[in-house]
């Protein structure tokens, strides 16, 4: 950011706007089994929510928000919860990824998949966020250092 | 050197259009991806999908049960392709500034 001056309008317009945007992308997320939605579109809107303080507000405001050396580890949290639910279900003694065998106890094979979609959902949506807002970050730094 | 490159774009455009005359008409019910079975006698998956998702994990929303469960390992795919483009993006934009600053 070149222009040191943010103007305040602009960023009690966002600061307004940014949490609903953020609710919604949860919103998305845990929606998506009975409408359209899912982890990849939640996921671009929490990272809509989080870059629309970037844009407005500059370095400065945005650091209180999000930091920036957050993003990586989240994404890597994305892509674990993932994994490791596969994992799970496979030492629970069925197939990689097969959620009928999540070891939780007292639910029927069709609520354990359920369940298992929604878990998934919400690592995908933590990875796609985090990684739009890396590339963000790292365009930026770029810029402005180059 | 144009007339040839008009020539091979109205030529491959003929292909295309001639190709297209034989794309089965939309929602016959007696198209081949539409039967409980195909040429071969293999159950066809959409088929499958649209009976049985609802049963399989109480969903209402079938395409999310085919991206979470059925194809759990291709979203998978896509979750680390999303992920590793992320990490060139550190790789590529950042690399040029230390350079700079040398």
């Amino acid at each position: 950011m070149r222009n040191k001056h943010t103007s305040p309008i602009v960023l009690l317009g966002s600061r307004l706007l940014s949490p609903y945007i953020m609710v919604f992308g949860w919103y998305v997320i845990f929606h998506g089994h009975y409408s359209p939605g899912g982890g990849f579109q939640g996921g671009a809107l929490l990272a809509a929510s989080v870059l629309l303080i970037r844009v407005s507000g500059g370095r400065l405001i945005s650091r209180m928000q999000l930091q920036e050396y957050v993003n990586t580890p989240l994404a890597i949290v994305g892509v674990i919860i993932y994994f490791l639910t596969g994992l799970t279900v496979m030492f629970a003694g069925g197939y990689f990824l097969d959620y009928g065998e999540l070891p939780i106890p007292g639910m029927e094979p069709y609520w354990l998949r359920y369940t298992g979609i929604l878990i998934i959902e919400v690592g995908i949506g933590l990875t796609v966020m985090a990684i739009l807002v890396m590339i963000y970050d790292n365009m930026v730094k770029g810029e402005d250092y180059g | 050197m144009k007339l040839y490159k008009i020539l091979i774009l109205a030529l491959f455009a003929g292909v295309l259009i001639y190709a297209s005359l034989d794309l089965p008409y939309r929602g016959d019910p007696d198209n081949l991806m539409h039967a409980e079975r195909s040429i071969t006698g293999t159950p066809v998956i959409g088929n499958y999908a649209i009976q049985e998702a609802y049963n399989d994990a109480h969903t209402p929303n079938m395409v999310t049960v085919i991206l979470g469960d059925y194809r759990s390992i291709d979203t998978f795919g896509e979750q680390i392709v999303i992920y590793t483009a992320g990490l060139i993006t550190l790789l590529v934009l950042r690399s040029r500034r230390r350079r700079k600053n040398r």
